[in-house]
């Protein structure tokens, strides 16, 4: 096996240093009846050329050459090429957990850069070296909230990712976490602000709310905000379009902000690896989850960074950890890091602004022909659009004959909502293919 | 080395009686075994403690130890140098590091607690030294 | 005699918004080829923010410099040996970068319609298959983003199948060695824990288990080889006594380096475990992750499994959501695709007998290194190791030189340390895993750096009490980051 860097003759002379005649007799106190006495029925090693030609066979079964318009949560953005050049590097790809500062500053000093970065994205004081995703930031960030208040209540408003709800769900009932759900107002799409104020109380550890939210539509988080202090809840801003944060208002009133940074990192990739963030306020720092990377200095006076309030972490504190997360998610951060740095203050706006017009054009081409926004909300780079009394999935039907993947139908997570479709258009989205769906739709 | 107005935890902590008021700390056993201490969880003003449960915690840089009550009763003081100067539970734990002054409520559970000298005979038996 | 580095200058380079000036950009974007519309009008004002205060504005150059300056400061595998126990830092084989990054796969999006994702389905399907084979096991979950989220899906199976049979029980049993993630996950899956006490061999004591093993036990949590490296022999024993309380079997996967092609959880009677594709599986540590931790259980949890499963259907692949007995999910998607991608073409890769041929070589590879240094280091635990061993610093304990020191020492020497100060039921433990994918010399430098500074210990301990000495930062005041946190850079 080609991974596998010893001769035979290697093999032998270790044995023979070592006293033992085969690599058997290291098994030999193995029991057993607890051996297996089969080969593994798994085809024998293939070639590199065997393997590509796996893959790529698998890729062909997949879509290729369509246009999309879907959003969801797992974006389209062009994606800087020297990203995978640079962290291609060994240095950075087969690098281990920095545990050991000395000989990682290279993985300390970049993931310092992001939390920072998360920071002036999102207007909080402190962040951490990632999430797995977006989807269970939702619930760490959650849990984080009912240990700083010592309640354990959450409302979470319905027009937030539902499968990010769902994730939610399977981590609050074990650890008895009643949810509720606040509705979302039909006019507008957003949070519906009177009945989410009618569920907060004195038990509310979390109000949590998206923005822009499912829907596309950018939420009035200071009202929520508002709503959530005054019953001393916390509020919790997610997002899953990160390059809204170029354009739109930081959560600045939220006291953690959670979400996914897909957008910045990682194509779509089927779903992932993703990579999520957690950021808070400053006082709430000995509560959160995951690594969080500190400037010090050497013995000798020299900056240096270093893993640090380890304290909080499973290895040290065990069951009374604020979180099980151990490995999270730092190569996609580091990706989301050079992201952010090709595309600078200047670009990150530029890019937002280039999403924001796309999707206007969009709706302004599907509207003239007849199928108009559901919502009123303001929306940033998707939004749901009303198909009358066609049916969504037959008009998505007619789209794939022109190679074109539409909107994603919303009768899949909203019941009330299986006649609208949501869409997303971003700077890759060019103005002839939405002239094209806007034909066929 | 150990005061003998104190009284004295096998989990390493202190009381020192005034009135009807306790003193309370980690010993410099303690502190010794943690290291660089870090950060130090305190309870509120206001909370109620029960002898041998407990009340916080002190972080070093790769432990944490919780901190158990040696007495049961009302925190009415809190030390809030420690959140500013943590390393100060490393040079005089027996002193200016005091963690909480609590009201007792019930005395008689000091007499389970040991001396001094019984304290000092209790570590040499754990350490050897 | 430090024979495997030498120093050579690297650079310095500061952090990006040190670097930062305004009007220096690295992008262009295509122009807009549709009407530009402005926010304020389109969003409402009060909704536009000014501008990202304080990021950075570089240039192309300056990132590649930067960010290659950075990459230059660290270890890695494709630098040499990391000797960390239960870490399973094994090569990262190129092809699975290649492979992962085919367009079809990269850009598939996770909602696009079923008939245009088959080769994505397929890929998932192939590799649950083979997964399940490796490990004995029925059916498998790839959900799980790592280790820890598997544990924690682990643990809710066992919940969900014990609370279908009528009483989800309370607490979870975990021996002493075992790795933090464990308690951590059982007391967010909602259970008690209870430590029980590994015997004079490192292994689960049965005696101990008996006693604790009463009505409210849902499972116990085992490592198997443990965190030793050693193998528990009893463990079908284990099993039974758990299996005859109405008890269960949780095995965590990260040393099944030390099993695969060899033996099979399934086969010794374990219910439910997880795995860790960046471990075993060779997909890259990158720094910290990303990672994948895949849950196979025996056929009685299946309908428990995350939702949605992939069915087959006419020589078609579907997602099945209508699994109303399932946890739920543990993430949104379904997986960490392109680790899993990465984790196929490995065993692709290996076929049923390089699997088998890499377990035999970590094996010997962890047992030359302990025949190596049985006569410097003090071995704790004389039981028979497999991918990895466990040394302890007690004769250099005696010099005032601890694990800690050492490894910073062996720095000096060119390595990464190996995992120091775990598992916790050694006193200043030292546990090393060097993996199938080293050769003898890496290995015979490695054996000759730790003798020597065994040697250094006994000659001169303050040279290691006080290392690293020839990295580009010596050793880094980890309590002052802790006492006064500064966890962003701030101007000024």
């Amino acid at each position: 096996m080609r991974y596998l860097p010893k001769s035979d003759s290697e093999r032998r002379e270790m044995l023979a240093s070592m006293g033992l005649d085969s690599i058997e007799d290291l098994f030999s106190h193995l029991p057993e009846e607890l051996r297996l006495k089969r080969p593994l029925q798994i085809p024998p090693g293939k070639s590199e050329y065997e393997i590509i030609e796996y893959f790529r066979e698998r890729a062909a079964e997949n879509a290729n050459g369509y246009s999309s318009f879907l959003g969801a949560g797992a974006y389209y953005h062009f994606r800087p090429v020297i990203i995978d050049s640079l962290i291609s590097r060994g240095e950075f790809l087969t690098a281990y957990t920095p545990y050991q500062p000395e000989i990682s500053q290279g993985t300390l000093a970049s993931i310092f850069e992001f939390q920072t970065m998360i920071c002036q994205l999102t207007g909080m004081d402190v962040a951490n070296a990632s999430m797995y995703d977006g989807s269970t930031a939702l619930p760490e960030a959650v849990m984080m909230a009912c240990r700083i208040t010592g309640r354990d209540r959450a409302v979470v408003a319905r027009s937030v990712h539902p499968e990010y709800r769902e994730v939610h769900r399977t981590y609050a009932r074990h650890q008895g976490l009643p949810v509720d759900e606040a509705p979302y107002e039909k006019q507008t799409g957003s949070v519906d602000l009177g009945r989410l104020a009618a569920l907060v109380n004195e038990q509310t550890a979390a109000v949590v709310v998206q923005s822009p939210n499912f829907f596309g539509v950018v939420e009035p988080v200071q009202k929520a905000a508002r709503i959530a202090h005054e019953k001393g809840a916390l509020l919790i801003v997610m997002f899953t379009e990160a390059v809204s944060l170029g354009l739109l208002q930081p959560p600045a009133d939220a006291d953690i902000v959670a979400g996914e940074l897909q957008s910045f990192a990682i194509s779509p990739s089927y779903g992932g690896p993703y990579v999520g963030i957690l950021a808070a306020k400053e006082k709430y720092i000995r509560q959160m989850p995951g690594r969080l990377v500190g400037q010090t200095v050497d013995k000798e006076g020299n900056r240096a960074f270093c893993l640090t309030l380890a304290t909080r972490e499973q290895h040290i504190r065990r069951e009374k950890a604020t979180s099980n997360i151990c490995t999270n998610q730092a190569l996609i951060a580091l990706m989301a890091t050079i992201f952010m740095s090709v595309y600078g203050k200047q670009g990150l706006r530029e890019l937002a602004e280039q999403n924001l017009a796309k999707a206007r054009y969009l709706a302004g081409a599907l509207e003239a022909r007849g199928s108009k926004p559901r919502f009123s909300g303001p929306f940033f780079n998707e939004f749901v659009v009303q198909c009358g009394e066609r049916n969504p999935a037959d008009i998505n039907r007619r789209l794939l004959e022109r190679k074109i993947i539409g909107g994603l139908e919303m009768g899949r997570f909203y019941p009330e909502l299986s006649d609208c479709m949501l869409l997303c258009a971003t700077e890759t989205t060019k103005r002839v293919e939405i002239d094209r769906l806007a034909e066929h739709f | 080395m150990y005061p003998e107005d104190f009284r004295y935890t096998k989990e390493h902590e202190w009381i020192k009686v005034e009135g009807d008021t306790g003193v309370v700390g980690i010993t410099d056993y303690a502190q010794k075994e943690l290291g660089d201490i870090v950060y130090v969880d305190l309870p509120n003003v206001g909370a109620k403690l029960v002898a041998g449960k407990t009340m916080g915690s002190v972080e070093s840089v790769k432990a944490v130890s919780d901190i158990y009550s040696p007495a049961s009763g009302e925190v009415i003081e809190v030390n809030n140098e420690l959140a500013e100067k943590p390393e100060s539970l490393n040079e005089d734990p027996h002193g200016s590091a005091w963690l909480v002054k609590i009201r007792l409520s019930d005395r008689a559970e000091l007499d389970g607690l040991l001396t001094a000298a019984a304290y000092q005979e209790y570590i040499s038996a754990e350490t050897g030294h | 005699m430090i024979r495997k580095v030498r120093t050579h200058i690297n650079q310095n380079e500061p952090l990006l918004f040190e670097r930062s000036s305004p009007g220096k950009k690295a992008y262009q974007l295509p122009p807009l080829d549709v009407p530009p519309v402005d926010p304020a009008a389109a969003l409402g004002a009060e909704n536009v923010r000014r501008e990202i205060a304080g990021f950075p504005e570089v240039s192309e150059v300056e990132i590649i410099r930067h960010f290659t300056r950075l990459s230059t400061w660290n270890y890695a595998i494709d630098l040499g040996v990391y000797p960390l126990g239960s870490c399973t830092m094994k090569y990262n084989p190129r092809v699975n970068e290649h492979v992962a990054r085919i367009e079809g796969l990269a850009q598939a999006h996770p909602y696009q319609p079923e008939q245009l994702a088959q080769g994505a389905m397929r890929i998932q399907v192939c590799l649950e298959e083979l997964l399940a084979e490796i490990t004995g096991m029925d059916a498998v979950t790839l959900q799980p983003a790592a280790g820890a989220h598997g544990e924690l899906t682990g643990i809710l199976l066992a919940r969900a199948l014990l609370e279908s049979r009528g009483n989800a029980r309370k607490k979870v049993l975990i021996p002493d060695s075992a790795h933090g993630t464990n308690p951590a996950t059982a007391a967010i899956a909602g259970y008690q824990v209870e430590s029980i006490a590994s015997n004079a061999e490192g292994m689960v004591d049965l005696a101990e288990l008996e006693r604790h093993l009463d009505g409210d036990v849902a499972a116990l949590m085992v490592t198997n080889p443990n965190t030793l490296g050693i193998f528990e022999r009893d463990i079908a024993r284990v099993s039974g006594l758990l299996h005859s309380r109405g008890a269960l079997l949780y095995m965590d996967g990260a040393n099944m380096n030390a099993l695969a092609g060899l033996a099979r959880p399934g086969d010794f009677g374990i219910d439910v475990m997880h795995l860790n594709l960046h471990k075993t599986f060779s997909t890259p540590h990158g720094g910290g992750g990303p990672g994948g931790g895949p849950v196979a259980v025996k056929r009685e949890f299946e309908p428990f499994l995350p939702v949605p499963r992939i069915a087959r259907d006419n020589g078609r692949l579907h997602y099945d959501y209508d699994r109303p007995q399932s946890i739920g999910r543990v993430r949104a998607f379904y997986g960490n695709f392109g680790v899993l991608v990465r984790a196929l073409a490995y065993i692709l890769a290996h076929g049923g007998e390089g699997l088998r041929n890499a377990t035999l070589d970590a094996v010997l590879n962890a047992n030359y290194v302990r025949k190596h240094l049985e006569g410097c280091y003090d071995l704790p635990y004389p039981s028979p190791s497999l991918h990895e061993c466990v040394f302890s610093d007690a004769r250099q304990a005696a010099r005032g030189v601890r694990t800690g020191d050492i490894a910073k020492r062996l720095i000096d020497y060119g390595f990464h340390p190996y995992t120091v100060s775990f598992p916790l039921i050694v006193q200043g433990a030292l546990m090393i895993e060097p993996t199938e994918t080293e050769d003898k010399r890496e290995l015979d430098l490695l054996i000759d750096a730790l003798r020597s500074i065994a040697a250094e210990a006994r000659q001169d301990p303050e040279l290691v009490r006080t290392a690293p000495h020839n990295t580009r930062v010596k050793r880094v005041d980890e309590v002052a980051a802790a006492r006064k946190p500064v966890v962003r850079w701030k101007p000024g």
